[in-house]
């Protein structure tokens, strides 16, 4: 079902100066969907250059799912930009299921305005009609918007386009470290922290408007939290010892971390508003790598305690742990997915053997193996519609950002132009 | 000198418990009264108590131990025991804090780049924790001794081989400038 292809060209986003990484899709599937995504007509009341390709933008998007195959512009017989110039026989004969068409059109005070339908080629039919407005700085937002409503209208899952990924780049000597935000598709990057220290562990906050990290400086780690809008950062936690591993909790009041104050790294959440810190475990093995189910009750969390790491999940009112991975000799750094149904992870088969990304489905407990063309695979974080991880790897000695879907069917590369990257942190939705 | 004259003293009463021990088995009354008085005459010799031992040690000054010129010690992959052969330098370390109570020292614990970013911070203080704990063992004063853990963030060598990561797991003592 799955066949292998690699893009020549990549899609490369010279557009924006500091843009650093670039999309390599380098598996998707087979049975993917044709699509047609026409460049959008150009209003006469658009004076100059529009900032962005709004169509190229959704098509790329599309593309970079997996689940879409769209047809090169150059290809297509007619440019239409209403539903009166759709001629639903051109389409078939280029054997495509669906066609998005649009116009865009200035208003005033530099607000631009796209209309766009989407049909279905087969019932000659429009799925859907939407008209967005934004400045010309937001008409990346606006095309991602795009891409989130046609993706969730044909395979019925939530769009994931508009959220943010949030990793830490590196110079080669390890000298200096951003931490930087970016669009799904790694344009529009913006450094929000630049250290001498290492920066890791970067985690949402469930509402997008703050970022907590790790900086791990001369006397230890540290844990703080940036609120992105003002660039403030706060000092969590500065215990002596390890503090580390933040996850906000889904309600956003609580932060869960690592603290080894008592002698040994302990899960640790604290209340947020009122500084009570609740101590959650208590064994003297690793306990390290918090993630939050969705009820708000459970962590699960990674501890040496079995003689190697493994995967355990801990109830907040009871302090009943399960052991939650058997299968291999590593599984850590769990991030939920799909509302909790499945775990993605760090996983080593046997000793010796090469570290990948994996998947457990926690009501079948049934293990699989996400990745095998990237080496010292780490760092698994899951967008929020639960389909994709972003994972760092090793790949040509880079550190490199990738993704496969949780499935394993869809793979891409995300490189960077300079330097190393890694730590990638999927954001939540913003709309 | 007080220990010994416990250890004396102690013994001696073990020695008359036996001896009535057995003249006991007896069962006449004469002998059961003598055996009362052999253990008051017992207990009478108690140990007088005797004033502090006044005790100094003195100060090691060799310095030039070519032991103490090795601070690493290295680790083997997923583990934080020391090594049989890293004992020595250990030994020379913890003999030359306990000579010297005004040196402090950090214990940087690091990993290779292998596993993840946090387990591998957590691995890291594991393997300063357990130097520290080894030179406190033999006789460092715990005030001594800090540990801090760099995790795979601040390797010795860059590289995935096999001999740039056995370098990499360590654990770096740091003599902090007085």
């Amino acid at each position: 079902m799955i066949k292998q292809y690699l893009f020549a060209a990549l899609f490369t986003l010279t557009s924006l100066a500091h843009a650093e990484l670039t999309i390599e899709i380098t598996q998707g599937i087979a049975s993917s969907i044709p699509i047609s995504v026409v460049p959008l007509q150009l209003d006469a009341s658009i004076t100059q250059d529009m900032a962005e390709d709004i169509s190229a933008i959704v098509r790329t998007d599309l593309e970079r799912s997996g689940h879409f195959n769209s047809l090169n512009p150059d290809d297509m017989l007619s440019h239409p930009a209403s539903a009166e110039d759709m001629y639903f026989r051109d389409w078939r004969l280029l054997k495509q299921e669906y066609v998005m068409i649009g116009r865009v059109k200035q208003n005033a005070a530099n607000t631009y305005q796209v209309h766009y339908q989407l049909f279905d080629v087969f019932n000659e039919r429009e799925l859907l009609s939407q008209t967005l407005t934004g400045t010309a700085t937001q008409l990346r937002d606006v095309s991602h918007r795009m891409s989130d409503a046609i993706y969730e209208q044909l395979t019925g899952i939530r769009g994931a386009f508009s959220s943010k990924i949030a990793y830490v780049t590196t110079n080669p000597q390890r000298t200096k470290f951003n931490l930087s935000i970016a669009d799904g598709d790694g344009a529009r990057e913006r450094v929000v922290l630049t250290s001498k220290y290492s920066i890791f562990s970067p985690s949402w906050s469930p509402d997008g408007k703050k970022l907590a990290y790790v900086l791990l400086e001369d006397g230890g780690s540290r844990v703080y939290i940036q609120d992105l809008a003002s660039g403030k950062k706060t000092l969590i936690s500065k215990f002596k010892g390890l503090n580390s591993a933040p996850s906000f909790s889904p309600d956003g009041k609580r932060l869960a971390l690592v603290l080894s104050k008592d002698g040994n790294p302990e899960i640790y959440v604290v209340d947020l508003e009122t500084r009570h810190w609740l101590r959650v475990t208590n064994h003297y093995a690793i306990d390290t790598e918090p993630n939050w189910m969705p009820d708000g009750q459970h962590i699960v969390f990674t501890s040496g305690r079995a003689g190697n790491p493994q995967i355990y999940r801990v109830s907040l009112e009871t302090g009943y742990i399960e052991r939650l991975t058997f299968e291999g000799t590593y599984n850590a750094r769990a991030r939920l997915a799909q509302d909790g149904r499945f775990l993605v992870l760090v996983h080593q088969a046997k000793k010796g053997d090469p570290f990948h990304i994996a998947s457990l489905d926690l009501t079948r407990r049934l293990l699989q193996t996400l990745t095998s063309d990237t080496k010292l695979d780490e760092s698994p974080s899951v967008s929020p519609n639960g389909v994709m991880v972003m994972y760092a790897a090793k790949y040509n000695k880079r550190s490199i950002l990738a993704a496969v879907s949780v499935d394993g069917d869809v793979k891409f590369l995300v490189p960077s132009k300079h330097g190393d990257v890694r730590e990638p942190a999927w954001g939540p939705y913003l709309n | 000198m007080q220990t010994t004259q416990w250890n004396k003293l102690i013994t001696a009463s073990f020695l008359t418990l036996a001896i009535t021990g057995c003249a006991s088995g007896g069962g006449t009354t004469d002998e059961a009264a003598t055996t009362e008085t052999a253990v008051e005459e017992s207990q009478t010799q108690a140990v007088p108590d005797s004033p502090e031992v006044g005790v100094q040690t003195d100060v090691q000054t060799d310095t030039n131990n070519p032991l103490l010129e090795q601070k690493i010690v290295y680790f083997g992959y997923d583990r934080a025991e020391i090594r049989p052969e890293f004992k020595d330098i250990l030994n020379a370390h913890a003999q030359f804090l306990v000579a010297n109570p005004q040196a402090r020292v950090v214990l940087e614990g690091h990993c290779d780049e292998r596993g993840t970013v946090e387990y591998n911070l957590a691995l890291g203080e594991r393997r300063a924790n357990t130097v520290k704990r080894y030179l406190i063992v033999q006789g460092a004063n715990p005030s001594q001794l800090e540990s801090v853990s760099f995790g795979e963030e601040r390797p010795a060598m860059v590289g995935s081989s096999d001999s740039v990561w056995s370098k990499n797991r360590r654990t770096e003592i740091k003599y902090q400038a007085q």
